[in-house]
C-alpha cells in the first residue's frame, strides 16, 4: 500500500503551503517537499493520527484534508483535486484501522487469559473510579490470594460497559408531528427555504411509502437529491394551498409530481393487511359488511343525525386528520431501523426492507392470532366479580420500619454471646422485682406496692436496655455507633466488612469444590480469612473500653459468618479426607 | 357460583355478584315468567350482557321441557364477538357443573362479507360484491350448468357443504364468526351456509339488529324463528332509529341513472332468452298468474334481499296482470323512472305524503298502488327467471323497486321529501327524494307480536317511559337500576367557561368563535398533561371536529397536546378507523398514551368501548343537537307530536343527551375501574338539559360540579385521579354491600334483597 500525491503542506490554515509528495508508507505518512532545502520534511505515524477532517466537495474551498495528531497539532494538505484527497483518505482510514487491531495482538499473544488492552484499561479506569475497589484489589490480588480474573469475575457488570452499549435502548420517536417544516421565507423575495434533518427524512420515509419509493426509484438515476426533495416540497404546498385544481393541474404535467400527490398505494395496502389481523372487538369494517340497512340510498340521508362533509374532490384531497393518525402510528411502531446513517438512499432501503420483513411475517405469523383470541377472551371477563387470581400472600404491612427492623434483630439480641454486662444489668432489675413479688407473697400488700426506688432502678435499667439497643445497631442514623467511632477505627470497620464480604463471595461460590484449582483457592480463601479473623480480634482489644461493647456487637455478625465459614471448611475438609481415605482404602483393597 | 331467583337455579360464572345484576336477573325472570316484553335500563360497567345471558341459559335449563331460544341482537359486529366471549366463559362454566345437559349451541351470525373462506370470493372489496361473488359460484343454474361444464367455477366449501347434506351439523358449543370460518375451514365446509342452516338448531343466536328488525333481512335469516324465543335488543337506546332507517329508502339522480341502465341490460336479457329459451319466461309467466309464493321454494343460494315492506303487510295475491310480462314490467319501471326523474327536477323543498305521491304517480305516469307494491317481487323474479348472479351491478334498480314497494303499502308513517340540494350546503345541487319512515313502531311490530318475550335493554334509556311509546308496546316490566358504587368511581363534570372565564359552548352563534376554540383547546392542554393513559374526545360532528383540528393545528394546540400523548382521529373511512382504534388501544398498553378524538352519533361512540386504562376522561365538547333545520326531522318531530303527543323540543333534548351519555358511558366496564367525564358545554348546566341524564350519572353529579371553568376542572380531576389511586375495600363498605357473595345471596333469599342492597 503505497501511493504518493502532489500536495502542498500547510502547518497552519493562514500557511501559504509548500508544495511536495505526500506519501502512505507502512505505520507512517511521509511528506517530502519538492524544495529539498525546505524544513517543512515531514513524518507522521498512523497511529498517532487522531482525527482528519476535510473539506467537503461542493463548497468553494479547495481540498484539504486536515489531520490531527494525538499531540493536537494539525497537518494541512491541500491536494490538488478531491479525487486524490478522497483516495489518500481512504488509504489513511485503512492504515488507521489496522492500527487500531494491532495493539490487540500482543496482548492476546502474552496474556494466557485473552485479555485486550482495552479491557486492561477499562479495569484500571473501573479502579481508579473506585477507591474502596482499588483498596480491595490492592489486598487481594496483589497479595496473591484471589488472582485477577477471580476478582474481576465477580464484577463483571462494572466492565460490562459495550453490552452496555450495544443494547443501548433505542430513541423513540417524538408524538409531534414532525410535518411542521414550515418553510422560513427571507421576506425580500419570494424564495422559501426547507430545513431537512435525518430524522426529518426518516419520518417522512415512514409515514409516507410512496415517497420512499420514489425516492428508491427516482434518486440519484433520474434526479438529484436536492431535485427530489424540492419537489416533494412542491407538492406538499400544493396539499398546504388546498387547491385542488392546481394540484391537479400540476401532477398531469409532471408524473415524478403526481407521485406525491396521489393516494398512497403502499399505505392502502398496508391498510388491507393490517385490518385481517385487528382486534374483532373493534372491527368496524366486519360491521360496514353486515350493515344491510344502508345499503345504497337505503336508510335516511339527510335528518341531520349525520354531517356531510364536503365530498373529497378526487384523488388530490389527503385530509391532515389522516396524516395525524398516520404519524402516530408511525410513532408507535418506533424507530425499528439499525441504520443511524446521513446517507438517505440507505435509510429509505432499509425502511422498505423492514416493511418486507414484517409483511412476510404478517402472513404467515399464527401465533399472533392465537394471542389475538387469547387477549379477547381475557378481555370479556368481569375482573372484579373473580375472586383474585394470584396465590393468598400475607399483606406485609409496615407502619413504623424502626420496628420492623428491631423485630428482625431480635435473633442476634438474644445472643447469649457478648451482651454481658447488659444482661447482668436485666437479670438484676428482675431480680429486683421478683424479690418485691416475694416480698409481697409473705407479707401481704403493703403501701407502696413495690419501693419507689426499686422501681425506679427497673423502669430505668430497662429503658437503658432498649436506648442502647437502638443505638448499637445504628438505626437512627444520627446518632449511630458508628459515627462515635474514632474514624480511623470506623474505616477499619467498614473496610474489613467489604473485604470479608469479597472473601466470602468468593468462598461460597468455590463449593463445591470439584478441581484441584477450587481447592488451593479455598485454601488461599481461608487462610486470609483467619488473617482477617485475627484483625478483627485485635482491632476490638485495641479500642478504648467505653466502646469495646458496641464494637464487638458490630463486629460479631462478621466473626459469626467467619465462623460458619470456618466450619463448612473443616466439615468439608474432613468429610472429604474420609472420602479419600476410602476412597484409596477402597483402592488398597481392590489392589489385595 | 350458583344460586336460585325463585324456582330457577342460576349458573353465574363468577365469584361475585353485583346486587344489581341479581336485581336485575329478578326482573328479567319475571318478564320470562309473564311472557312478556319488558325494558330495563341498567349503567354501563356492570355487568348487563353476563347478567342477561346467566339468567336466560339457566332459565332454559330450568325447563327441559319447553326449551326456549334466545336471540341476541347487538348493533355492531364486534359487540357480537364481545357478546359471544361472555357467553363462552358461562358455558364452559355452566358445562364444568352440569356436564353435557348444559350444551348448547351458540353462534354468531353475520353477513358473507364477514364468514367468507374462500380467498377468491374474498379478494373482492366490498360487501355486495363479496354477495355477487359467492352467488356466481353457487347459484342453482350455476351449479347446473357445472354440471355440463366443467370450466364453470364453483366454490369448493359450498359443494362440500352441499354434499354433507344433512349431516352438515356444527357440534354443541360456542362459536364466534373466528370459529365459525376456523371449523369451515377445517372441514372443507361453508361457514356461512353452515351458519344460516343451523340458525334453526341454535339455542343461542347473536346477530345484529338488522337481522330481525329490517324487512329485507330479517324476511330470509329470521323467518324460521319459533315463537317462544325470548329476544334480546341490548344497547338498545337508538332502536327507535334503526327501526325507522329499515323501512326509508331514498332515490338520487345516480340511482336513477344507474336504474336505467340496468333496465337496458334486463332488456337485452330478456331479448336473449326470447330468442333461445323462451319457455322460461313463458314458465315465469304462469307461476306469477298462479300467484305462487316467490322466495318459499327458492333455494338458500338463490336468496336474496326479501321484500322491505313487512310480512304481514304483503298481500297474499297474485301478481296484478300488468307486470306479468317481462317487457311490460320493464315499460312500467321506465316510466316510474321518467316520472320520478321529473320530480328530482325542482327548485323547492317539497314534502307529500304517500297517498298523494301516489296518486299523482298513477294520473301522470299511470301507475297503480297495487302494481307499486308488487314491484320489488316482481322483479326479483325476473332477476331470477333471467339467471342474473351479478347482483352488485344491480342495486340501483333493486333501490327504485323498494321504494315503489315501499310507497304502495304504506299510506300512514311515512312521508316523501323531496330537496334540491342539501341544507348546510346549497351551492352543490343534489337532488334527493327521500322516502322516510317516522313511526319506529312500525319495524318494530311484528318482532313484539311473533315472539314470546322481547327485552330492551341498554345503559341509557332514559327517560324510560318514552321507549314504550315511541315503539307502542306495553312491557311487563319497566324498569330503571341505579348503580351501587363501591366508591365514587366516576367522575362527571360541567365545564361551562373556559380558563378565561368565558363561556364555551357549540351553539351556533358560538361555535365558530375562536376564543372558544382556544378555550376547548386550552381545557384538552391541561388535561393531558393531568390524565394518565387514555383521553377520549366527542365532538358534535365531523365538520367542527376537521374544523377545530385544523384550527388547532395552526395556532399551536395540537403541538402542545401531541407533547403529551399521541393523537388519533376517527375519520369516515371505516378502515381508518379501525386501525386508529387499533393502534390508540396499543399506545395506551404500552404506556405512551393518546387522545383519540371522535365524534357523537358516529361508528366510534355507538359500540366502541373505551374501559379501564382505554378511557379515563371523556371529554363530550358541545351538546349534540341533531341538525335542526332537516326537513325530514322537522317532518318526524311533527309526526311525533301529532300521533304520540311528544313535545319537540323534548324530542330534541332527549336525542341530544341520550347521545352524549352514550359517549360518556363507554369508560366504565366495571365497578373497579374509573373515569372522568366532562360536559363541556354551559347548556348542560341548564336544568331541563341536565336533567334528561341518565339517573347513575346525574347521582354522581355534585352541585359543585355543576358550573366550572378550566382550572376548577382541573384541580378537580387531580384530586380524583388521587383517590381513585387509592386501594379500596371491593365489597363495599359502610354496611352497603356492592359485591355479592354466595352467602349473601343465600341470606338475601332468606330475608327479602331490599334489606341487604340498601
Amino acid at each position: 500500500m503505497s501511493s504518493d500525491w502532489q500536495v502542498k503542506y500547510k502547518s497552519s490554515v493562514k500557511d501559504p503551503g509548500t508544495s511536495g509528495i505526500l506519501k502512505i508508507r507502512e505505520g507512517m505518512l511521509l511528506f517530502a517537499p519538492n524544495d529539498p532545502d525546505s524544513n517543512s520534511k515531514l513524518k507522521v505515524l498512523t497511529p498517532n493520527i487522531k482525527s482528519q477532517k476535510y473539506t467537503k466537495e461542493g463548497s468553494n474551498k479547495p481540498p484539504w484534508l486536515n489531520l490531527t495528531n494525538k499531540q493536537e497539532r494539525s497537518h494541512i494538505f491541500e491536494f490538488v483535486n478531491y479525487q486524490d484527497m478522497h483516495s489518500c483518505r481512504a488509504l489513511i482510514t485503512k492504515a488507521l484501522a489496522k492500527c487500531e487491531e494491532e495493539p490487540k495482538k500482543p496482548a492476546v499473544s502474552t496474556s494466557a487469559d485473552q485479555l485486550s488492552i482495552a479491557d486492561l484499561q477499562l479495569r484500571f479506569k473501573v479502579l481508579k473510579e473506585n477507591s474502596e475497589l482499588q483498596r480491595l484489589h490492592k489486598e487481594f490480588v496483589e497479595s496473591k490470594v484471589l488472582t485477577e480474573d477471580e476478582f474481576w469475575a465477580t464484577r463483571k457488570k462494572l466492565l460490562g460497559k459495550d453490552s452496555i452499549r450495544k443494547s443501548k435502548q433505542q430513541v423513540g420517536l417524538k408524538s409531534m408531528m414532525v410535518s411542521g417544516i414550515k418553510p422560513s421565507t427571507d421576506g425580500r423575495t419570494n424564495r422559501v427555504t426547507f430545513n431537512l434533518t435525518s430524522e426529518i427524512i426518516f419520518q417522512i420515509f415512514a409515514e409516507k411509502p410512496a415517497v420512499r419509493q420514489a425516492f428508491i426509484n427516482y434518486v440519484p438515476s433520474k434526479m438529484t437529491e436536492k431535485d427530489f426533495w424540492t419537489k416533494y416540497f412542491r407538492a406538499e404546498y400544493l396539499y398546504s394551498t388546498k387547491n385542488t385544481a392546481v394540484a391537479a393541474a400540476e401532477a398531469a404535467e409532471d408524473e415524478e409530481l403526481a407521485v406525491f400527490l396521489k393516494p398512497d398505494e403502499i399505505l392502502a395496502q398496508e391498510a388491507r393487511q393490517k385490518i385481517r389481523r385487528v382486534d374483532p372487538t373493534l372491527d368496524m369494517e366486519a360491521d360496514q359488511g353486515d350493515d344491510y340497512t344502508h345499503l345504497m340510498d337505503h336508510g335516511i340521508q339527510r335528518d341531520g343525525t349525520m354531517d356531510v362533509v364536503e365530498p373529497q374532490s378526487g384523488q388530490f384531497k389527503r385530509s391532515l386528520l389522516q396524516d395525524l393518525n398516520r404519524h402516530a402510528a408511525v410513532v408507535l411502531e418506533g424507530r425499528n431501523i439499525d441504520v443511524d446513517s446521513e446517507d438517505t438512499k440507505m435509510v429509505a432501503e432499509a425502511l422498505a426492507r423492514v416493511k418486507q420483513v414484517s409483511k412476510a411475517n404478517g402472513e404467515t405469523n399464527k401465533d399472533a392470532n392465537q394471542e389475538r383470541l387469547a387477549r379477547m377472551s381475557r378481555l370479556a371477563e368481569m375482573e372484579d366479580l373473580q375472586a383474585p387470581q394470584n396465590f393468598p400472600l400475607a399483606p406485609l404491612s409496615i407502619k413504623d420500619p424502626r420496628d420492623y427492623f428491631e423485630s428482625q434483630q431480635g435473633s442476634v439480641l438474644n445472643e447469649p454471646r457478648g451482651a454481658g454486662t447488659r444482661k447482668r444489668n436485666v437479670h438484676e432489675a428482675y431480680g429486683l422485682l421478683k424479690e418485691s413479688i416475694l416480698e409481697i407473697r409473705t407479707k401481704g400488700l403493703s403501701n407502696p406496692l413495690i419501693k419507689p426506688e426499686v422501681a425506679s432502678e427497673v423502669f430505668s435499667s430497662l429503658t437503658r436496655t432498649i436506648s442502647t439497643a437502638k443505638n448499637i445497631i445504628g438505626k437512627n442514623p444520627r446518632e449511630s455507633f458508628l459515627d462515635r467511632l474514632p474514624k480511623s477505627t470506623r474505616d477499619e470497620v467498614l473496610h474489613h466488612w467489604t473485604s470479608i464480604q469479597e472473601l466470602l463471595k468468593h468462598f461460597w461460590s468455590s463449593y463445591p469444590i470439584t478441581t484441584t484449582y477450587l481447592h488451593t483457592k479455598v485454601g488461599k480463601l481461608k487462610d486470609a480469612m483467619s488473617n482477617s479473623y485475627s484483625q478483627l480480634e485485635a482491632m476490638k482489644e485495641s479500642v478504648q473500653s467505653e466502646l469495646r461493647h458496641q464494637l464487638s456487637l458490630l463486629v460479631r455478625p462478621m466473626q459469626q459468618a467467619l465462623d460458619a465459614a470456618f466450619q463448612h471448611y473443616d466439615a468439608d475438609l474432613q468429610r472429604r479426607t474420609a472420602k479419600s481415605a476410602r476412597g484409596s482404602g477402597g483402592e488398597a483393597n481392590g489392589r489385595v | 357460583m350458583i344460586f336460585k331467583i325463585e324456582d330457577v337455579t342460576v349458573y353465574f360464572p363468577y365469584d361475585n355478584i353485583y346486587p344489581e345484576q341479581y336485581e336485575y336477573m329478578v326482573e328479567l325472570k319475571r318478564a320470562l315468567d309473564a311472557k312478556g316484553h319488558c325494558l330495563l335500563e341498567m349503567p354501563t360497567g356492570t355487568g348487563k350482557t353476563i347478567a342477561l345471558l346467566s339468567l336466560i341459559t339457566s332459565y332454559r335449563l330450568s325447563r327441559p321441557d319447553s326449551p326456549i331460544k334466545l336471540v341476541y341482537c347487538t348493533r355492531t359486529v364486534h359487540e357480537m364477538e364481545k357478546t359471544l366471549g361472555e357467553l363462552k366463559i358461562l358455558h364452559d362454566y355452566q358445562v364444568s357443573h352440569l356436564g353435557a345437559q348444559a350444551k348448547i349451541l351458540a353462534l354468531g351470525l353475520s353477513s358473507r362479507k364477514n364468514l367468507c373462506v374462500n380467498p377468491k370470493v374474498l379478494a373482492a372489496e366490498n360487501r355486495d360484491s363479496v354477495d355477487a361473488a359467492c352467488r356466481k359460484r353457487t347459484a342453482s343454474w350455476v351449479r347446473a350448468l357445472a354440471a355440463e361444464n366443467p370450466n364453470v367455477e364453483l366454490c369448493d366449501y359450498f359443494e362440500n357443504h352441499e354434499k354433507a347434506a344433512e349431516n352438515a351439523l356444527l357440534p354443541p358449543g360456542v362459536y364466534t364468526l373466528e370459529d365459525l370460518r376456523a371449523f369451515g375451514k377445517n372441514r372443507g365446509w361453508c361457514p356461512y351456509f353452515l351458519a344460516r342452516h343451523m340458525v334453526q338448531f341454535a339455542n343461542v343466536i347473536v346477530y345484529s339488529y338488522q337481522y330481525l328488525l329490517d324487512p329485507k333481512v330479517a324476511g330470509i335469516i329470521s323467518k324460521e324463528l319459533q315463537k317462544e324465543t325470548v329476544v334480546v335488543f341490548d344497547e338498545a337506546h337508538n332502536i327507535d332509529n334503526v327501526c325507522i332507517e329499515a323501512l326509508s329508502v331514498s332515490v338520487r339522480r345516480v340511482t336513477l341513472e344507474g336504474a336505467n341502465r340496468n333496465l337496458n341490460k334486463i332488456r337485452q336479457e330478456i331479448d336473449r332468452f326470447k330468442a333461445s329459451d323462451a319457455g322460461r319466461l313463458r314458465a315465469e309467466y304462469n307461476r306469477l298468474v298462479e300467484g305462487l309464493a316467490l322466495r318459499g321454494d327458492l333455494s338458500g343460494t338463490d336468496q336474496w334481499l326479501a321484500n322491505p315492506a313487512l310480512p304481514n303487510d304483503i298481500l297474499k295475491e297474485a301478481v296484478p296482470g300488468n307486470i306479468r310480462r317481462a317487457e311490460h314490467f320493464v315499460h312500467v319501471l321506465r316510466r316510474l323512472l321518467q316520472y320520478l326523474e321529473g320530480r328530482l327536477d325542482t327548485e323547492n323543498v317539497e314534502k307529500e305524503s304517500p297517498v298523494s305521491f301516489v296518486s299523482s304517480l298513477n294520473s301522470q305516469a299511470g301507475i297503480e298502488q297495487k302494481t307499486l307494491k308488487f314491484c320489488y317481487d316482481r322483479l326479483h323474479s325476473l332477476m331470477m327467471t333471467l339467471e342474473i348472479t351479478d347482483t352488485d351491478e344491480f342495486l340501483p334498480i333493486q333501490t327504485v323497486c323498494d321504494f315503489a314497494t315501499l310507497v304502495g303499502t304504506y299510506a300512514r308513517g311515512f312521508s316523501i321529501i323531496i330537496e334540491p340540494y342539501d341544507e348546510r350546503m346549497p351551492h352543490i345541487p343534489d337532488p334527493i327524494l327521500q322516502l322516510s319512515c317516522h313511526d319506529a313502531s312500525l319495524a318494530i311490530k311484528p318482532v313484539f307480536d311473533r315472539f314470546q318475550s322481547v327485552v330492551i335493554t341498554s345503559g341509557t334509556l332514559s327517560p324510560i317511559d318514552l321507549y314504550p311509546r315511541l315503539l307502542s308496546f306495553n312491557p311487563v316490566v319497566s324498569r330503571s337500576f341505579k348503580m351501587s358504587m363501591t366508591r365514587d368511581c366516576i367522575c362527571p363534570m360541567v365545564l361551562t367557561r373556559g380558563s378565561d372565564q368565558l363561556p364555551v359552548s357549540t351553539k351556533f352563534d358560538m361555535r365558530s368563535d375562536p376564543g372558544v376554540v382556544r378555550n376547548y383547546g386550552k381545557l384538552l392542554v391541561e388535561m393531558v398533561s393531568v390524565v394518565p393513559d387514555g383521553v377520549v374526545c366527542f365532538f358534535v360532528s365531523y365538520s367542527y371536529m376537521d374544523g377545530i383540528i385544523a384550527t388547532w393545528n395552526e395556532t399551536g394546540i395540537l403541538k402542545e397536546i401531541t407533547q403529551q400523548k399521541l393523537v388519533f382521529f376517527e375519520t369516515q373511512d371505516v378502515v381508518e378507523t379501525t386501525l386508529a382504534l387499533d393502534n390508540y388501544r396499543r399506545a395506551c398498553d404500552c404506556g405512551r398514551g393518546a387522545v383519540f378524538f371522535s365524534v357523537a352519533r358516529g361508528k366510534v361512540a355507538e359500540g366502541i368501548d373505551f374501559d379501564r386504562h382505554y378511557g379515563r376522561l371523556v371529554v363530550m365538547f358541545g351538546v349534540p343537537f341533531q341538525y335542526t333545520l332537516s326537513k325530514i326531522l322537522l317532518a318526524r318531530l311533527e309526526y311525533l307530536r301529532d300521533t304520540f303527543q311528544i313535545k319537540e323540543g323534548d324530542f330534541l333534548t332527549f336525542d341530544a343527551l341520550r347521545q352524549a351519555a352514550q359517549c360518556v358511558g363507554r369508560v366504565i366496564r366495571s365497578k373497579a375501574d374509573y373515569g372522568m367525564m366532562i360536559f363541556a358545554d354551559k347548556r348542560y348546566s341548564r336544568h331541563d338539559k341536565r336533567s334528561k341524564l341518565p339517573g347513575w350519572i346525574l347521582s354522581h353529579l355534585r352541585d359543585a360540579h355543576l358550573n366550572l371553568s378550566t382550572d376548577m376542572a382541573i384541580h378537580i380531576a387531580r384530586e380524583f385521579l388521587r383517590k381513585m389511586a387509592q386501594p379500596y375495600d371491593k365489597t363495599g363498605t359502610m354496611g352497603r354491600k356492592t359485591l355479592l357473595t354466595q352467602e349473601d345471596l343465600e341470606k338475601m333469599a332468606e330475608t327479602g334483597v331490599q334489606d341487604m342492597v340498601y
